[in-house]
């Protein structure tokens, strides 16, 4: 993570290498290291206006640019896809910006940009994944007033937050609830995951890279250590358990992943594959094949048409 | 039932005061309370009584004066000298406070039985079928029909939602319970049907109460003893049926002459 660089390394002249005035990197990178400090706590720090609009990932992406060192190693998801809008957005711009190398192999990266999902492949230490957060406040929509969310944080007063698991299973028969499933973070705060689904929730336990979490908008930046306990809140004659699929992928037939419904026609037609587009394509290429693969026609393969 | 009672009051006030700015908002208000008893603070408007009542539980930091509460401990403390965490926790388990207006008390879009589940699991409840039996065990006690438990309060009418306050607070068995105008806004027939619930309630549960209220025929039907305020302070005090049958205040006097006969 190095600070230093002379403009003439910049790919884009008259920026700043990875977007962001250093100034602003080191008021960020601060907060982050209290972030850190504080497993699961809401660090509030000066979110800046960036090139894109809020809910696109700002919080994400100023995380990013404070963290990302010349060596680094760039991958950017969305909703688990390397190749969806926002995510090739945001390759490009830390590409021009920062001329870091960028690869979707989740092996490959040290940082890893993420909306909505954790990788299949379990992460391993000196990586980082830096979540993009639209509603970092776990307790926001039971209590409006940020004064009072606080002290609720701040005395760990968090009956309210099982009040809405209650309220559930009364209205569902079951925690309905089946993304941004908050958790409970080193045994104190209670965090919001961001809205990846609770399917992701157990790899954040004890997960040996460091996660960061970015909410642009809302100004608050907060982060789980590696190997920190984070349990999913349930009660105990209605435990925490993640969704479950029927059929494996129906491109690389994988089975304990977290699949995507896709709809094929107007008549009812659909295919579950998985949502790590990474993980799925080294499944193919490495042979697996699900109940849908076709063979592409050779005009289609190689690698310049999705980009 | 009086042989029940320990020597040592529950809550201990002494020369209470809350000014505001140059005002006076409550002044040198002293009384003690013992549990399992009933004190109805009554008198007019701006009387002082909702100050004192927000003093009494907290809401407001008083100027001068001290309240002293026995915990369950039986350790009386003075309530300024507790931290925030230990004032909330006494708040929501050995307290309960039912408000005049309900869309205060409750959480108007929290379903009656999460409602009342709320305190349970803020002080550790995390069985759902536990949280639940309570929960329809309490509709039933303030007769709410059991098949309400999944509406939530924008649905009841005002009586009921009185009642499900009453069910919320009293859901951990409080010892203290503050009520701010109970029945006010409610039908005759309505007040009467939830004055004797809450006179069952607190005979059968042996709650101490305080009651501000500016209905004399409340203060009546539910208390030991009155205080009556004016201006700020309180001019009389004493059993209820001597304060009522036999006032010596002119303003006493004035208040009992002013209810209106049915």
């Amino acid at each position: 993570m190095s600070t230093h660089v002379s403009a003439a390394a910049s790919p884009e002249a008259g920026y700043n290498f990875a977007y962001l005035d250093e100034q602003t990197k080191r008021m960020i990178r601060r907060a982050i290291l209290k972030a850190i400090a504080i497993p699961g706590y809401q660090v509030p720090f000066a979110s800046r206006e960036m090139p894109m609009p809020y809910g696109w990932g700002t919080g994400g992406v100023q995380v990013t640019a404070s963290i990302l060192g010349r060596d680094d190693v760039l991958k950017v998801i969305d909703q688990g896809s390397d190749d969806t809008t926002n995510a090739v957005s945001i390759r490009k711009f830390f590409e021009r910006t920062a001329s870091v190398r960028t690869t979707t192999h989740t092996r490959e990266a040290t940082v890893i940009q993420t909306r909505h999902r954790i990788p299949e492949e379990t992460l391993r230490e000196g990586q980082v994944i830096v979540y993009q957060v639209p509603i970092p406040e776990p307790l926001r929509f039971l209590e409006p007033r940020e004064t009072e969310t606080r002290k609720l944080h701040a005395l760990a007063e968090y009956g309210l937050m099982h009040v809405k698991l209650y309220e559930d299973i009364a209205r569902h028969g079951h925690i309905a609830t089946t993304y941004a499933y908050p958790v409970e973070v080193a045994g104190r705060y209670i965090m919001d995951p961001s809205p990846t689904p609770k399917f992701d929730n157990p790899k954040m336990h004890l997960m040996a890279a460091l996660q960061l979490f970015g909410a642009g908008r809302e100004k608050r930046i907060y982060a789980i250590p590696p190997y920190t306990e984070v349990r999913s809140l349930d009660f105990e004659d209605h435990p925490f358990r993640i969704q479950t699929f029927k059929d494996p992928c129906a491109l690389c037939a994988a089975t304990g992943v977290y699949l995507d419904e896709v709809i094929m026609d107007d008549r009812g037609g659909r295919m579950f594959v998985c949502s790590d587009s990474d993980f799925c394509e080294e499944r193919r290429s490495a042979g697996h094949r699900g109940s849908m693969l076709a063979d592409a026609p050779a005009a289609l393969t190689g690698d310049s048409t999705h980009a | 039932m009086l042989n029940d009672l320990p020597d040592a009051p529950l809550l201990s006030v002494r020369d209470l005061t809350r000014y505001y700015g140059e005002r006076i908002g409550c002044a040198d208000v002293s009384f003690d309370l013992y549990e399992g008893e009933v004190l109805a603070v009554v008198g007019e408007s701006g009387s002082g009584k909702s100050t004192l009542l927000s003093l009494l539980a907290t809401e407001l930091e008083a100027s001068a004066g001290s309240i002293r509460y026995r915990m369950r401990d039986g350790i009386a403390r003075d309530l300024a000298t507790l931290t925030e965490a230990e004032r909330r926790l006494l708040l929501r388990t050995d307290w309960g406070f039912v408000r005049q207006d309900s869309t205060q008390g409750l959480r108007m879009s929290v379903s009656a039985g999460g409602n009342i589940g709320e305190r349970l699991m803020a002080v550790g409840a995390r069985h759902y079928g536990n949280i639940r039996g309570t929960s329809l065990d309490w509709l039933g006690r303030v007769e709410i029909d059991r098949g309400r438990i999944d509406d939530i309060p924008k649905a009841f009418s005002g009586g009921m939602r009185q009642r499900l306050q009453i069910a919320r607070n009293l859901v951990t068995h409080p010892r203290l319970v503050f009520m701010d105008e109970p029945t006010s806004g409610l039908d005759v027939s309505v007040q009467a049907r939830l004055l004797d619930l809450i006179r069952g309630l607190v005979s059968e549960l042996g709650l101490a109460v305080i009651i501000v209220t500016h209905d004399l025929s409340v203060a009546r039907l539910l208390s030991h003893r009155i205080m009556v305020m004016k201006g700020g302070r309180v001019i009389e005090a004493g059993l209820t049926d001597r304060v009522l049958d036999d006032p010596h205040q002119p303003y006493t006097q004035l208040l009992v002459s002013s209810v209106l006969a049915a």
